[in-house]
């Protein structure tokens, strides 16, 4: 116990002379733990706001859907309250200018949202639009990309609306579906009259019902599943709306909660690196204590102490600092969020923002600190003698091997997911490792390699780069994987929009028209080759249902064992499929072969995309019968595809031979290519007023929006990514203080021998430089990596290097760090060389 | 009575891939209350025999026994616990811990000797020495000879049986010098403590009863003065 509190005594008094070089240190992971606990304490409120605002998101006590007409009848009249809608995508065309856009149409009958309300402006316009007239209400965004206003005329199908207001908050519902699909609500009495509700139509109907309690709800949905499973009806409750939501959100915040963590593991390198500089400036100190008698225990726990005293600290300021941020993150992640978060103090985030910094700065910093187990007293006679070599110490092992598990138990307590888990920890561990390698591997080179004969501010810089004390390889693991997160966020989204530029190629189709009926077409066709445009796919489409698969239907395959049981939504969905003997220029054939149908009575086989057939677990052979609109079909799988779904065209999850579907109803895909934008105007506007039921997507609708999401998500991205380059600096920043002691000596030894302070400059100037361009492009080399491998395995794009960006990054970043290293320089400068004699 | 007796001992280090042998041989025995001058030339090896006579490195061969115990076979921090409990240091740079101040760089050893009284008795120690005055300012508010007397109060604090010495005048000017060799001597004598010195002053070796010579690693010369 005395041991203890004399331990406790030393550590204070040596903690008092360097308390503000120690704060220095850890202030490295205050921003990592301020981002962890941000996003924690966000996470938290947001789930907490999730339970309470349940039914709001749902904005009914149960939501019934299908893809038909349901009869409900006997449910209406128990129901507290009902309300009905259908929902579909169609053009809506603004006729003031001939304007036209691909919108989600939900036609709404009744009270519904029973619970929250539909935010409009004005105020009343929703009461104008429930009062039943041809009134809308349409999206603030779809309003804004076309100058339409309140008053305005609005076609939907043959109908023409009125803009009763813009829909500025519907109960469960975030931003960035409005960004995806813009709605526009319509009164359902006026469903039928747009001429929209016929064959090939991609309706869904929904009930909404308002019952008197949760037990209610809980009765229907035991009573009815089974019959609505049957009829294809998806039910959803509160209950399960409160957890998808949750699991989404906890999803979310886990991801960036990893993403904090990043910049919290290089605050740590941080931390190791100056408690390194620590150290060694301490081993004196070290070695008379260890003279005088103190044991290599006591003598450790001293400075032990004070990295402990200094990670409580330096965790206390960034979970403050983090309960700030929290308030920040709605204005971050607000397109993504369907309801208001309302903002508490959450004690569980910050206990666990500050047993996470406390922890792994503890870690990190006893890699270094082991070394004070080390040292020997003779280093009081002798200052080079015997310190034993670190790499000995058999304790630096089980710390590494402490980190790792930390890095594998956190991300595994993140994500509950081992593979994940597995994953991130390999990704930490492989990036520590190359940008390591390339620091080693750098000092190394140069110490070999410097040419003598080269001019001496250049050498004097890079020889600052491996001399003792340098930073060196903390400062490219912390700036370079700063950079290689920001380059990596920014190379994908780049490549992600070029990709989906280039398919504009001369040859490659750029418009689809889709739901045009069989009579519709042969005039359609002439309208388009009569504006010059070809008709580049002519693609016929019919629907069914699947009844079984080796004799297995819907039933059969509810009663099978968990383990055999086929996907519920094979059963339930509708397949759009098209007939043609060849494949088009978006497909592969993977395996089996493409068999024609040459005589009545021929066995039919399909074509399944493979990707879709290895989900479902269909194989190739398998026999299945298909609902062609009332009509069995019995088929056998005849092969796979590889179809690439990112190029515009008409694409099937499906392919029957032709001479099977020809006579059965249908509607009609035409593929077009236009010349340019305003071709492309024209050509949609003519379209939808003279076929008001046909949609027209086109790449720039797609470009347009794809730029909208990428540039949302990568806002997210950036901002976390913002922690690391933050934490970067501040690594730089106290690598600069702690080495300007160091800096300040030699600057005035070399003022003294004669050289002028341009010179010393310039050789800091060069040295940051020099480190700054190192630790940069091995951060845009990691992104390689990682743009590469994100190309390739998640996105399936060819990976192209985006040149632009990378100068960009490396500029920027090595601009940052060679000003800041300026900034010190005067500093240094500031000391006269007096100085050396004192 | 012998307080320290060494016995056939040799240092070897290795370095660049080679052997390097510091000391060869080196036998010799020191009288409780006697005082001990290692004279000799730079790299002659006194510092290493200080260093291993102390207890702060181990031989390569040979042993070195304290008050009759074999030092060489002891752990670290076995050999920590004796210097701590019975023997004091004076360094040619003083060695004060930078981040404490006069006072409680004196109250160190008899803190870890878990003595309730350290406060006090640095109080005294201090003003043995004269600094009384200057108990509360930090090593780098002390003058080179302040430092110094610091360093020797701090070096009696647990009333040590043996102190070593190495340098203890080298970084000073010749009238603080003197002052601290006088100091030295006079607490030496005034606590019965054995001193043994490493110095290249010939002067202060002769204040010694005993003078040790050596060159080249071996001993050269063992006389009394």
């Amino acid at each position: 116990m005395y041991k203890f509190s004399w331990i406790w005594k030393m550590a204070y008094r040596d903690f008092r002379k360097s308390r503000g070089r120690l704060l220095l240190f850890i202030s490295s992971i205050i921003i990592g733990i301020a981002a962890l606990v941000g996003i924690s304490s966000f996470g938290e409120n947001l789930q907490k706001d999730i339970d309470r605002q349940a039914r709001e998101l749902l904005g009914a006590d149960l939501v019934l859907t299908n893809n038909q007409p349901m009869e409900l009848e006997n449910l209406d009249s128990m129901a507290e309250d009902f309300a009905t809608g259908v929902n579909f995508g169609s053009m809506v065309i603004f006729p003031a200018t001939g304007d036209s856009r691909l919108t989600q149409v939900r036609a709404l009958e009744g009270a519904y949202p029973f619970y929250g309300t539909l935010e409009t402006s004005p105020p009343d316009a929703v009461d104008l639009f429930r009062d039943g007239g041809k009134y809308v209400l349409a999206e603030p965004l779809l309003l804004a990309q076309f100058g339409a206003a309140v008053g305005d005329s609005l076609q939907i199908g043959n109908t023409v609306f009125h803009i009763a207001g813009s829909l500025d908050k519907v109960p469960g519902q975030s931003g960035i579906v409005a960004t995806v699909a813009p709605a526009v609500y319509i009164p359902l009495n006026h469903l039928e009259s747009t001429g929209l509700v016929q064959y090939g139509s991609r309706l869904n109907y929904a009930k909404y019902y308002k019952l008197k309690n949760e037990g209610v709800v809980k009765e229907w949905v035991e009573a009815h599943n089974d019959e609505w499973g049957k009829a294809n009806i998806r039910s959803e409750t509160v209950e399960q709306r409160k957890q998808s939501t949750g699991r989404a959100f906890a999803n979310l915040t886990d991801f960036l909660r990893l993403v904090a963590f990043i910049a919290l593991l290089l605050g740590c390198v941080g931390v190791a690196s100056s408690v390194n500089v620590f150290v060694k400036e301490k081993l004196p100190s070290v070695a008379v204590l260890r003279c005088i008698g103190a044991s290599s225990r006591d003598t450790f726990m001293i400075f032990l102490f004070q990295i402990l005293l200094m990670a409580l600290a330096g965790s206390i300021i960034g979970a403050a600092g983090g309960t700030a941020i929290q308030y920040l993150l709605p204005q971050v992640v607000g397109d993504f969020l369907p309801m208001e978060v309302n903002f508490t103090l959450s004690w569980k985030s910050i206990l666990f923002g500050l047993v996470t910094g406390i922890v792994v700065a503890l870690l990190f910093a006893l890699i270094p600190l082991l070394r004070i187990r080390k040292a020997s007293p003779m280093m009081t006679l002798r200052p080079d003698a015997g310190l034993g070599s670190l790499s000995k110490e058999p304790l630096r092992w089980v710390v590494i091997a402490g980190i790792v598990l930390f890095v594998f138990g956190f991300s595994y307590y993140l994500t509950q997911g081992l593979p994940t888990a597995l994953g991130f920890t390999f990704f930490v561990i492989f990036s520590f490792a190359l940008l390591w390698g390339t620091a080693r591997l750098t000092m190394y080179l140069l110490r070999r390699f410097i040419p003598l004969g080269l001019n001496y501010t250049i050498r004097q810089a890079l020889a600052n780069l491996y001399r003792p004390n340098n930073q060196t390889v903390s400062l490219i693991a912390t700036i370079g994987l700063g950079t290689a997160m920001i380059s990596t966020l920014l190379f994908v989204q780049t490549q992600l929009l070029d990709e989906v530029k280039l398919a504009d190629k001369e040859d490659q189709p750029n418009m689809v028209m889709f739901d045009i009926q069989t009579h519709q077409l042969d005039e359609m066709k002439e309208m388009v080759e009569a504006n010059g445009l070809p008709i580049l796919q002519d693609v016929p489409i019919v629907t069914m249902r699947l009844n079984a698969i080796n004799g297995i239907n819907k039933n059969t395959n509810e009663e099978m064992d968990k383990e055999d049981r086929r996907s519920r939504s094979l059963y339930s969905r509708e397949f759009r499929v098209t007939y043609r003997d060849t494949l088009s220029a978006s497909e592969t054939l993977v395996a089996g072969a493409i068999r024609k149908v040459k005589a009545p009575g021929d066995s039919i086989f399909v074509s399944f995309d493979r990707n879709y057939a290895e989900n479902v677990g269909i194989r190739i052979g398998d026999e299945i019968e298909f609902n062609v609109q009332g009509r069995p079909m019995k088929v056998y799988v005849g092969s796979f595809r590889d179809v690439k779904f990112n190029q515009v065209a008409a694409n099937f999850l499906v392919l029957f031979p032709e001479n099977v579907l020809e006579r059965a109803p249908k509607f009609h895909v035409l593929v077009t290519k236009t010349k340019n934008e305003s071709e492309s105007a024209d050509i949609q506007r003519l379209v939808v007023s003279r076929f008001p039921n046909v949609s027209v997507i086109n790449l720039g609708l797609i470009v347009e929006t794809l730029e909208e999401i990428l540039s949302k998500v990568s806002f997210v991205i950036r901002f976390m990514a913002f922690f690391s380059i933050l934490t970067g600096i501040l690594v730089l920043i106290s690598a600069l203080i702690i080495s300007k002691y160091q800096r300040v000596r030699e600057s005035i030894l070399l003022r003294t021998l004669g050289a002028s302070s341009g010179t010393v400059r310039t050789i800091n100037t060069l040295e940051y430089f020099f480190l700054g361009s190192i630790a940069t492009l091995s951060g845009i080399l990691l992104s390689f990596l990682a743009t590469a491998a994100l190309s390739i395995w998640v996105f399936e794009i060819p990976f192209r290097p985006v040149w632009e960006s990378v100068v960009l990054v490396y500029i920027s970043i090595t601009l940052l760090i060679v000003i800041l290293s300026m900034f010190n320089n005067r500093a240094i400068l500031k000391t006269p060389p007096m100085e050396v004699l004192r | 009575m012998n307080i320290l007796e060494v016995k056939q001992l040799t240092k070897t280090y290795t370095s660049a891939g080679r052997e390097l042998k510091v000391l060869e041989d080196i036998s010799f025995d020191v009288e409780k209350g006697g005082s001990l001058a290692i004279v000799g030339p730079s790299g002659s090896g006194k510092t290493t025999l200080l260093g291993l006579c102390a207890g702060l490195d181990k031989a390569t061969t040979g042993e070195v026994l304290y008050q009759g115990i074999a030092i060489s076979s002891l752990s670290e921090d076995e050999r920590a616990a004796i210097r701590n409990q019975s023997v004091g240091f004076i360094f040619q740079n003083f060695q004060l811990l930078p981040t404490l101040t006069a006072l409680e760089n004196v109250m160190v050893p008899r803190e870890l000797n878990k003595k309730k009284d350290a406060r006090q008795s640095a109080v005294a120690l201090l003003d043995l020495v004269g600094l009384s005055d200057r108990a509360i300012h930090y090593p780098t508010q002390l003058s080179g000879g302040e430092q110094q007397r610091v360093a020797i109060a701090r070096a009696f604090a647990n009333d040590p049986q043996i102190l070593f010495a190495d340098e203890p005048t080298g970084n000073l000017d010749t009238e603080t010098g003197e002052m601290i060799e006088d100091l030295i001597f006079k607490m030496n004598q005034e606590k019965g403590t054995t001193l043994l010195l490493v110095t290249h002053d010939m002067e202060l070796a002769n204040k010694t009863s005993r003078i040790l010579s050596i060159k080249g690693g071996k001993i050269q010369q063992d006389h009394y003065v």
